[in-house]
C-alpha cells in the first residue's frame, strides 16, 4: 500500500513549492504596490492609498491595491492581433513565466527548520524546493538564460516592430551581461568552493565575512548585471516606453501581459535573491544568528527573517535607482558590458582565484588572522585600482558626438567665407 | 540666424574631472536626492476630504454668480457686454424693460452654459456694473447637460451662498467699502480699479 502514497520527502517538497508560489505571487503584487509607492514618494506625491477592504470604507493605506490591480487586467480583453505567430504568440508569456518561478526551485529562501522528527523525512528540513541539487548555482543561471526566449519569443511572435526591436535589444543586452554576470559569480564559488546556493550562505556565516566586502570588485559587477538581467532602469532598453510603445509586449493585453509583468518582477525578486545570497551573507547577521547547522524554532524564524528584510531593502535598492538615473544608450551600455564589467569581473576572478590559492600559505605565514586581513587587503587593492583604470578609460569611449576640429560647423563656415572672398 | 553669426556664442563642454569619470560621487549624489525626496512633505491633495488652497481668491476663476445690489435686486443692467466680449459664446440674455426707475433694462433671462465656459473670465472684465463675477468655487458637476446650463435664479443663488466668504471683488478692490453702486442709466464705469 505504501507504493499508491507519495514518499514524504515529495509532499514536503509539494509543501514547499505550494508556500513559495504562493507567497512569490503575493510577493510580486504587493511589488507592484511598492512601487507605486516609491514611484510617488519620490514625486513628492501620495501614491495609491484608497483602496483598501473591497465593499467596506476601509482604506489600509490602499493595501487592497493589488486586487484592484490584478482583477482590473484579468477582466480586460484578451486581444490576439491577427498577424501574430500563434503558437510563439501564446508560448512566449508561459515560457518565461515558467522558467521564471522554476528558478526558485534551487534558491533558498531561509535557512533549515529545526528536526520534525517525521519518518521518512531528513532532518533538519531546509528551506529549499530542490535540497539535493548539486549544481544550484548552474540551475539558476540556466533557466535565467531560458527566460530570455519568452522576451525573444514574444517579441518576434507578436509581428510588430516595437516588439521585435524589443526583443533584439532584450537579446542582445541579456546576452552581454550574462558573462559580467557569470564572472561576478565564479568568485563566489571559488571562494565558497560549492555551487549549492545554501552552502554559499553558510561558508559566509562561519567566516563572518560576507563576500561583498570580500569581493567588493564581484560585488560591484554583480549587482550592475543584476540590473540589466532583469532590465530594471538604468538598462530598461527592451520596453524603452518612450522609444518603443511596449518593447517586446506591445502587442499582448489582458491574462498575458500580467504573465509578461508577473515574470519581470519574479526577474527582480530572483536577482535580489542572488545579490543577498551571495553578496550579503543570506539569512547571516552578526550577533544575531549563529552558523549553527541546526536551530531552534525562533532561529529558524529569526533566519528567515532576516534573509527576507534584505531582500527587501535590496528590492527598494532597485527601486530607488529606477528613480535617481536616466536610461543608457544603447552602445554605452554594451561599452559598459564589454569594455567595463568584464575586464573588472577578469580582474576580480583573478584576485579572489590568488587568495584562494595562497591562503593556505598565508596563514602558515602571518597566522589565522593575518591571512584574513591580507586576503581583505588584496581585493580592495584590486577594486580601488581597477575603478580608477575604468573611470579613467572609459569615459571617451562612450561620447559618439563629432568633433568639431577647428570651430562650430565648419563646413557652413568656410562657406561663409568662400563667399566673403568671392 | 546663421551659425556664421557673430552673436552666437559657442561654448564647448567642460571636460569630465575625475569624480565625474569615477562615477561614485554622481551615484551617491542622485541617491541622496532620490532619498531626501522620498521622506521629504507630499504636495498631493487628498482632494474630497481636503480641499485645495485657493491663492488669491480675487484671482481665481471659478463657477460664476450674478450679484445682487442692496436692495436685493440682480445688479445687471443686460447690456450684452459679456455675451459680446464671451469667446465661447456661453452668454444667453433676454433683455427686458426695468421695472425700476434707476435703469433702462434689465435681464428677464440670464443663462450660463457651464460646460461650454472656458472660464477665461472675460465677462467679469468686461461687465461695466461689476454684475457677473467668477467665484473660488471649483467643483462644478452635474447629472445632466441641462442641469449645467444655470439660469438667472441658480446664478443669483450662487451669489447668497458665497457673499459672505467672498465679498463683491469690486468692494475689495476700493478698500472694502461695500456699498451698493447706484447705478446710472446707461451703465457708465462704477468702481472698479482705484
Amino acid at each position: 500500500m505504501n507504493a499508491v502514497l507519495p514518499s514524504p520527502t515529495t509532499i514536503a517538497a509539494l509543501v514547499k513549492i505550494g508556500l513559495l508560489v504562493g507567497g512569490l505571487m503575493t510577493a510580486a503584487a504587493y511589488l507592484v504596490l511598492l512601487e507605486r509607492w516609491i514611484a510617488a514618494w519620490v514625486q513628492d506625491r501620495k501614491g495609491p492609498n484608497r483602496v483598501g477592504i473591497p465593499l467596506t470604507n476601509i482604506r489600509l493605506f490602499g493595501l487592497g491595491q493589488p486586487l484592484a490591480d490584478g482583477l482590473k487586467i484579468i477582466l480586460k480583453e484578451d486581444f490576439t492581433p491577427s498577424h501574430v505567430d500563434r503558437v510563439l504568440y501564446n508560448a512566449a508569456p508561459l515560457l518565461i513565466l515558467a522558467a521564471s518561478l522554476a528558478i526558485f526551485a534551487a534558491i533558498p529562501f531561509g535557512s533549515v527548520l529545526p528536526p520534525l522528527g517525521i519518518p521518512g523525512l531528513p532532518d533538519p528540513v531546509p528551506f529549499l524546493v530542490a535540497p539535493g541539487l548539486d549544481v544550484g548555482v548552474l540551475w539558476v543561471f540556466a533557466l535565467s538564460s531560458i527566460a530570455v526566449y519568452g522576451v525573444l519569443l514574444g517579441g518576434w511572435a507578436s509581428n510588430n516592430k516595437y516588439g521585435f526591436l524589443g526583443g533584439l535589444r532584450s537579446s542582445a543586452q541579456l546576452v552581454a551581461y550574462e558573462i559580467p554576470l557569470g564572472l561576478g559569480l565564479l568568485g563566489v564559488v571559488l571562494a565558497a568552493g560549492s555551487l549549492k546556493l545554501d552552502r554559499i550562505m553558510e561558508a559566509q556565516a562561519t567566516s563572518g565575512v560576507w563576500y561583498a566586502f570580500a569581493q567588493p570588485l564581484g560585488f560591484i559587477v554583480f549587482l550592475v548585471a543584476s540590473f540589466a538581467e532583469a532590465a530594471r532602469l538604468p538598462f530598461d532598453l527592451p520596453e524603452a516606453e518612450q522609444e518603443l510603445v511596449g518593447g517586446y509586449h506591445t502587442e499582448y493585453s489582458g491574462i498575458r501581459l500580467l504573465l509578461f509583468l508577473v515574470a519581470e518582477f519574479l526577474h527582480m525578486i530572483t536577482a535580489a535573491f542572488l545579490i543577498v545570497i551571495m553578496f550579503l551573507g543570506g539569512w547571516h547577521l552578526w550577533g544575531v544568528t549563529g552558523s549553527a547547522a541546526e536551530v531552534s524554532w525562533a532561529g529558524a524564524l529569526v533566519r528567515f527573517a532576516i534573509l527576507s528584510a534584505k531582500i527587501l531593502g535590496v528590492i527598494v535598492f532597485f527601486m530607488l535607482v529606477r528613480w535617481s538615473w536616466p536610461r543608457f544608450r544603447f552602445d554605452q551600455l554594451m561599452n559598459l558590458a564589454w569594455k567595463v564589467m568584464l575586464p573588472l569581473g577578469l580582474a576580480n576572478l583573478v584576485t579572489v582565484a590568488v587568495v584562494e590559492e595562497y591562503r593556505p600559505w598565508l596563514v602558515e605565514r602571518l597566522g589565522s588572522s593575518g591571512a584574513g586581513w591580507v586576503a581583505l587587503a588584496l581585493p580592495w587593492g584590486m577594486f580601488f585600482v581597477g575603478w580608477i583604470v575604468a573611470g579613467l578609460l572609459t569615459p571617451s569611449g562612450t561620447d559618439n558626438r563629432p568633433i568639431h576640429t577647428h570651430g562650430p560647423l565648419d563646413a557652413e563656415q568656410s562657406l561663409a567665407e568662400d563667399l566673403v572672398e568671392a | 540666424m546663421k551659425p556664421t553669426d557673430p552673436a552666437i556664442v559657442w561654448l564647448e563642454e567642460k571636460p569630465l574631472g575625475l569624480g565625474e569619470r569615477l562615477y561614485l560621487p554622481l551615484f551617491v549624489q542622485g541617491l541622496t536626492t532620490t532619498a531626501r525626496h522620498l521622506v521629504s512633505p507630499k504636495v498631493t491633495v487628498s482632494f474630497p476630504e481636503e480641499r485645495p488652497r485657493i491663492g488669491n481668491p480675487l484671482l481665481y476663476r471659478g463657477v460664476h454668480r450674478l450679484n445682487k445690489d442692496a436692495q436685493g435686486r440682480v445688479q445687471c443692467v443686460a447690456c450684452f457686454l459679456c455675451a459680446t466680449a464671451c469667446p465661447a459664446h456661453c452668454i444667453d440674455i433676454v433683455a427686458a424693460e426695468s421695472p425700476w426707475p434707476d435703469r433702462e433694462k434689465y435681464p428677464e433671462s440670464f443663462q450660463i452654459d457651464e460646460l461650454r465656459c472656458i472660464f477665461c473670465g472675460m465677462c467679469e472684465e468686461a461687465c461695466p456694473v461689476d454684475a457677473i463675477e467668477l467665484t473660488s468655487l471649483l467643483d462644478l458637476t452635474g447629472r445632466s447637460r441641462e442641469e449645467m446650463i444655470f439660469d438667472k435664479e441658480k446664478l443669483l443663488s450662487v451669489y447668497d451662498m458665497t457673499k459672505d466668504a467672498e465679498p463683491m471683488k469690486s468692494a475689495s478692490l476700493t478698500g472694502g467699502s461695500a456699498h451698493a453702486h447706484a447705478i446710472p442709466a446707461g451703465g457708465a464705469r462704477q468702481g472698479g480699479l482705484p
